[in-house]
């Protein structure tokens, strides 16, 4: 099996790329990598463009290594990727929207975040367009077969959530294709990165998807941090961790009740509501903000973290562990609800490693990848903590993914508090020349977030990627929901959690 | 399961005693509804919330009016699963323009009178998203809006608050017309 490295040792290097490489290769180099991925033999990590080029980022998991190839291609036609790798399919449409790129060979080419309604084609590449704001019919998949009947269901949805379409068709109860379309919270992030200083890149990086700010901010500090040879001191590092497993608690323990709430259980719901609040809580004590919004910066954080705002963390390990686990003996021990979960929704373990699905959706599938083990960025690198791992692939294997974490994460945060280091909590960047590019890779609650950007000579943010778990989640869904019934959907749905916002962004 | 029922029995409640209505928002609904619908409400307020792109914060936080600290439906309020079924539009978002569409249908679909209620800092004028070739800079700019509640994303105590005015306001002009 070729190595990553040796691909990138082919190609040419690009100076200033931490802190994995990046090199510039030729479309048979670029098509070699195409076969590794269509093989198995590395997984991709995210596809984005630039103006006249594209970049693939990639993970070598036998080597641990993960780098990044760019193709130039000035005309804006290059080899796809999804043509053999169909993970990279919906990345390759959004980058032809954004920037014009067309994969050559691609078996799918409609619009995916462009719905026509921009005003503007192809914003983000040298050769902007202005056309007619006028939405372009699409085209779903045609299906064939006897008594079939769609349900076409959003953008609008019936609950408190984001919006985006979904086309089932259905023969009788039994779902046998669904459809995914998204887009519609598509605010052009990127495109107000681009130029913007990198303060005001931060704080849009932590509004990408709100229950993943802390993630975000994380992962994009990180990446300036990296581009920049700059380290956060200790404390903030330590601090860093301790957000982003509070984090982690409030959205598994909002999710556990919310799944069991899709199967008419309310009871459950409403005792996760309350944890999930005293998290929301625990932290606004802590750091001064319900979900810790800017409060990771490049350069460190921005709260200090305060002898009250300590106890308030320690009360709510406290009232967690004493209350949590009559929860899980509720869910284990409850047939009706259990009758709903189990077996429904289920995500086979070939699929999930295709696609590389992140988080909790691969590790109930078997993936065993966690950024934060595998990886071990600090201050992981000294913290204890188990990566659970089921097979069943089903809404309630996803379930018990979940409550392991809360486990993992509540002896985190406790391991965290006992070992926080004093000091500082930021740091001064100086402004660098020439063009520095930074990348990471964070792991959120949903699973890993990839950062990459670009810091321009003048200190300002020239290109910055984000990509969210949920791209390889998402097309999962479909996948999952297979053969089940209309009347599971939200269940499978919820148990996904896949984001709207972090993947239009 | 018995056990956790009956200890919710025993336990005192988790419920946060109610706010104050925000006096900003009286304010701005003094302006909003003069010579709006009077027809009374009956106490009760049906919302449907419309995601109109936001980055999922303020619908986290409106999610979180529903648990047992905040327990809207104590007031009268409750989420609706249908724009027909709605008084009010709870908007977020810097509203996309791939939503703009589905916002001014939700709003179409909602029956007289309703009301508007932008949710959010980006609600207003679009926030840190303003000036981006994808949105349309605030939910005025498509649909009339009677209220805003600010914050990134505001607290649930904030949305109550404003709703609450909301809900003083329209019932208060219900008490003078049946009156």
């Amino acid at each position: 099996m070729p190595a990553l490295i040796d691909l990138i040792l082919t190609g040419k290097r690009v100076d200033n790329h931490f802190p994995w490489s990046r090199a510039v290769v030729t479309p048979k180099k670029w098509s070699f990598a195409v076969e590794q991925l269509a093989e198995g033999h590395w997984s991709l990590l995210g596809l984005w463009g630039e103006p006249g080029t594209v970049h693939m980022a990639l993970l070598d998991e036998a080597a641990g290594d993960i780098g990044v190839v760019s193709l130039v291609c000035p005309d804006g036609r290059y080899p796809s990727v999804g043509r053999l790798h169909s993970p990279a399919l919906r990345l390759e449409r959004a980058a032809a929207d954004l920037f014009g790129l067309l994969p050559q060979g691609a078996p799918d080419t409609r619009p995916w975040l462009d719905h026509g309604h921009w005003g503007v084609s192809y914003p983000l590449s040298a050769r902007v367009r202005t056309s007619a704001a006028t939405a372009t019919p699409y085209h779903f998949l045609p299906v064939e077969g006897e008594s079939l009947h769609q349900i076409p269901v959003g953008p609008v949805h019936a609950g408190i959530i984001e919006p985006g379409h979904f086309r089932f068709t259905a023969s009788g109860e039994t779902i046998v294709r669904l459809e995914e379309r998204l887009g519609y919270t598509h605010k052009g992030i990127e495109g107000l990165m681009a130029g913007s200083d990198i303060d005001r890149a931060a704080k849009l990086a932590g509004r990408i998807s709100g229950d993943s700010t802390v993630a975000y901010s994380l992962a994009f500090a990180r990446a300036v941090e990296a581009a920049l040879s700059v380290e956060a001191p200790p404390r903030a590092v330590w601090l860093r961790a301790l957000m982003a497993e509070l984090e982690r608690l409030a959205n598994h323990l909002g999710d556990i009740g919310a799944i069991c709430n899709d199967a008419a259980f309310a009871l459950m719901h409403a005792h996760c509501g309350v944890l999930r609040e005293r998290v929301l809580r625990a932290s606004d004590a802590a750091f001064g903000h319900r979900l810790m919004r800017d409060r990771i910066v490049p350069g460190g954080v921005a709260t200090y973290l305060t002898d009250e705002g300590t106890t308030a963390v320690w009360s709510l390990v406290a009232e967690i562990r004493q209350r949590f686990p009559a929860l899980v003996e509720l869910y284990d021990n409850t047939a009706s609800l259990q009758d709903r979960t189990v077996a429904t929704g289920r995500l086979k373990v070939e699929l999930a490693r295709q696609y590389r699905a992140g988080g909790y959706v691969g590790r109930a599938s078997g993936r065993d990848f966690d950024a934060r083990r595998s990886l071990a960025y600090p201050p992981y690198d000294a913290l204890t903590f188990n990566v659970p791992l089921l097979q069943e692939g089903d809404v309630n294997a996803r379930v018990w993914i979940r409550i392991h974490e809360v486990e993992q994460s509540l002896s985190l945060v406790e391991q965290i508090l006992r070992q926080l280091p004093g000091g500082p909590i930021r740091v001064d960047f100086a402004q660098r020349s020439g063009p520095h590019e930074g990348m990471a890779l964070v792991e959120g609650f949903r699973g890993d977030i990839l950062a990459w950007l670009r810091i321009g000579k003048s200190g300002l943010v020239e290109r910055c990627h984000l990509r969210d778990p949920s791209w390889f989640q998402w097309p999962l869904l479909e996948a999952a929901i297979e053969g089940n019934i209309v009347a599971d959907f939200p269940l499978c749905n919820k148990s996904f959690n896949c984001s709207y916002s972090g993947h239009d962004l | 399961m018995r056990k956790l029922l009956f200890e919710s029995l025993i336990r005192p409640a988790l419920t946060e005693r109610p706010p104050l209505a925000s006096n900003a928002a009286v304010d701005e609904l003094a302006r909003a509804l003069d010579g709006a619908a009077r027809k009374r409400l009956g106490r009760s307020l049906a919302i449907r919330a419309v995601d109109a792109g936001s980055c999922n914060g303020c619908e986290l936080e409106m999610n979180a009016l529903n648990n047992a600290f905040y327990d809207i439906e104590r007031f009268g309020i409750r989420f609706v699963a249908s724009p027909r079924h709605a008084d009010v539009l709870l908007v977020t978002g810097p509203v996309t323009k791939n939503m703009r569409e589905a916002l001014k249908r939700t709003y179409d679909a909602t029956p007289n009178p309703k009301w508007v209620v932008a949710l959010g800092d980006c609600a207003r004028d679009g926030g840190c998203f303003a000036g981006s070739y994808a949105v349309v800079c605030g939910v005025s700019e498509v649909v009339p809006v009677d209220l805003h509640i600010p914050g990134c994303p505001p607290p649930p105590i904030e949305i109550l608050r404003g709703l609450l005015a909301l809900l003083e306001r329209v019932n208060s002009r219900a008490g003078v017309a049946q009156g």
